[in-house]
């Protein structure tokens, strides 16, 4: 039942495709077995288009390397079914503790309200996410995972794209309507493409030290600046399951990499944060540099690039995988509709603009992250300082520490996607946001309103009577059997009877705490168009058909 | 309509405002008058809050300065200083 994610290893074995004489045709070929690549596979294969993933390995994540997963990334693996188990692994956490020399400066909640499914984070070692995800892929009929498959070469063709494989037994050529290159940050398929990466490399080095121990420390972040165990350095501590602990020293630029890896050094850093006499095990220690950039464009005809391929940001905030997890949720139902033929190719130009827009506000909030934490000169040290000595004591200065501005989801309020509202509405869930979640009871039992959702679009309805008119309960059936359905879901104060709402089709949410009509600013009425990918797409304060086919006809890019 | 910085005066007893602003830094030695002065510059701005208010007077404060390896000075008249976290060449 204990798997050692870390150390297996997955046989290379030949396809029906080497043998062919011309190159097999597949729709999608995902090319990169990490976080990013598992999660676009097991959406499209959900969305019914059988993938093809290629990767140049056959091992999981060497380290733990992403170990903070965000809770719109578990929202997003919930609609695809592997939340949970992340979740159980995980460590949930929510606090962070910020400290400046020798003393607490201040602690934050990241959640500070309940009545959420998912906590703020979890951590979560980058192979056991790899590994659920992977046997989530390989459980489903239409997604083939083939290890050791390096890509050599691409060709863009009109009507597909072709790649040459290199494997074990030699090349061989396939073809796919679309390929998803979720290669990281040295991107191979960017490379081959002559694309570029642009934006701004920053000069100084990080140690990461996992450790193995049993430690009292709480499950929370906890992030020193300047501390007396590592001088003009930040330090950053984190909880990780089966006991492990990531530690992260700044280094700065002048150190030598090579030595700074060896235990000899990496031990008497850890001891002088731990205590001389600390008991430890050194489970894993990388030493990384990185940038803030991005590809000016993240779709080049039928190559589109998601995660690391596409963006970089600093690990400061946890933007990396959790932003490319947003990448392909975001790509899959365009895809999966433009393949289908009900939405035309410009719908995978908007899965760029929203997505290039979601990096830019990643990549500025680690920027001004990393210029807080590791200062370039002198005076913005003193103001770091100054800022830290006076957050102490006064709550107007602690918001503008940064020791990460933790990721979460992009609002995609500018998105050509969105119907503009008509009608008044106060609060979040404006046209473009994520759509917040809120405890509700379906069928008599208690849920979440989030899993009501995702996969299609929904029109979500408040009806204060306790279950739809006769006319809504008409539109919304009508809505259900258009070209791209619209999925019914009626939210009533309390059920009636059991039964009251009862209609084929139609998911009826008891929002007995009337916590998702205040988070939704909804009256009696109110109707919320939601996206696959449960972005607020739409909204108004009553429903009308018409309305809603037109706004479903815009956020599929349809005439 | 954006707000903007006052320059005109504005502080009824200046002679009294000065004598306290260099009695503040009364037997510091300069790196401890550079902690004060910058604790003071981020309290009088959580102070005045509008960021377009503070953006003018950074403008203002900038203004003429020509920077050591002798690029282009600031001006009063710019729209504002450069915002923060745009994309640059490595450095």
């Amino acid at each position: 039942m204990n798997v050692d994610y870390q150390r297996l290893e997955f046989p290379y074995a030949r396809c029906a495709d080497q043998d062919l004489a011309e190159p097999a045709r597949h729709r999608v070929i995902v090319v990169g077995a990490g976080p990013i690549g598992l999660t676009m596979a097991i959406d499209l294969a959900r969305h019914g288009v059988p993938v093809v993933v290629l990767d140049d390995d056959c091992r999981l994540s060497a380290g733990s390397r992403a170990i903070c997963f965000a809770k719109r990334t578990l929202e997003i693996w919930d609609r695809l079914d592997v939340g949970q188990r992340m979740v159980d692994k995980g460590v949930s956490w929510n606090v962070g503790k910020v400290f400046f020399q020798d003393g607490l400066v201040y602690s934050f909640n990241l959640l500070p309200e309940s009545g959420h499914r998912r906590p703020a984070f979890i951590n979560l070692q980058q192979y056991y996410c790899e590994g659920y995800l992977y046997e989530a892929a390989a459980s489903l009929p239409n997604v083939e995972v083939r290890w050791k498959n390096r890509v050599v070469a691409v060709a863009q063709r009109p009507d597909h794209v072709e790649l040459t494989v290199e494997t074990p037994e030699g090349s061989y050529r396939l073809q796919g309507d679309y390929v998803v290159a979720c290669d990281g940050s040295r991107s191979p398929l960017r490379a081959m493409l002559g694309l570029e990466t642009r934006g701004r490399v920053f000069r100084d080095r990080f140690l990461i030290a996992d450790v193995r121990m049993s430690a009292g420390f709480p499950a929370e972040r906890w992030f020193w600046f300047d501390p007396p165990f590592h001088r003009n350095q930040s330090v950053l501590l984190h909880m990780q399951p089966d006991n492990v602990w990531r530690i992260d020293f700044q280094l700065g630029w002048s150190v030598d990499p090579e030595e700074e890896r060896k235990p000899e050094k990496v031990i008497p850093r850890i001891r002088s944060l731990l205590g001389e006499d600390a008991r430890f095990e050194l489970e894993w220690v990388s030493i990384y540099t990185f940038a803030c950039q991005r590809m000016d464009r993240f779709r080049h005809a039928r190559v589109i690039f998601a995660g690391d391929a596409a963006h970089g940001v600093s690990p400061f905030g946890a933007r990396g995988a959790n932003s490319g997890v947003q990448d392909v949720d975001n790509l899959g139902w365009k895809l999966a509709l433009v393949l289908a033929g009900k939405a035309p190719e410009t719908l995978l130009d908007t899965y760029a603009a929203e997505r290039e827009f979601a990096a830019d506000e990643n990549i500025l909030n680690s920027t001004r992250s990393t210029d807080f934490i590791t200062p370039k000169s002198e005076v913005s040290r003193r103001f770091r300082n100054a800022v830290l000595k006076l957050a102490m004591d006064h709550p107007f200065a602690r918001r503008l520490v940064n020791s990460g501005r933790l990721s979460v989801p992009a609002t995609l309020a500018q998105s050509t996607l969105n119907t503009p509202d008509g009608d008044a509405f106060a609060g979040a869930m404006v046209p473009g946001a994520p759509a917040a979640d809120a405890p509700v009871r379906v069928d008599g039992r208690d849920d979440w309103f989030l899993s009501q959702t995702g996969g299609g679009f929904a029109a979500v309805v408040f009806c204060d009577d306790g279950a739809p008119s006769p006319e809504t309960a008409s539109t919304l059936h009508s809505l259900a059997q258009q070209a791209i359905p619209v999925e019914a879901i009626v939210v009533v104060p309390a059920l009636r009877d059991t039964g009251a709402g009862a209609q084929p089709g139609v998911t009826v949410v008891e929002d007995a705490q009337r916590m998702l009509a205040q988070r939704y600013d909804a009256r009696n009425g109110t109707c919320y168009l939601l996206r696959p990918d449960q972005h607020v797409c739409a909204r108004w304060r009553r429903l009308v058909a018409t309305r809603v086919a037109a706004a479903v006809a815009r956020a599929t890019c349809n005439p | 309509m954006a707000a903007t910085l006052n320059i005109e005066p504005n502080i009824a007893a200046p002679d009294e405002f000065y004598e306290a602003l260099i009695e503040t830094h009364r037997d510091l030695a300069p790196e401890q008058s550079e902690l004060v002065n910058a604790k003071l510059i981020l309290l009088l701005a959580n102070h005045i809050g509008d960021l377009d208010i503070l953006r003018q007077a950074m403008a203002h404060a900038r203004a003429g300065i020509a920077t050591t390896d002798g690029g282009p000075t600031g001006s009063a008249n710019a729209p504002g200083v450069p915002r923060g976290g745009e994309r640059k060449e490595a450095s």
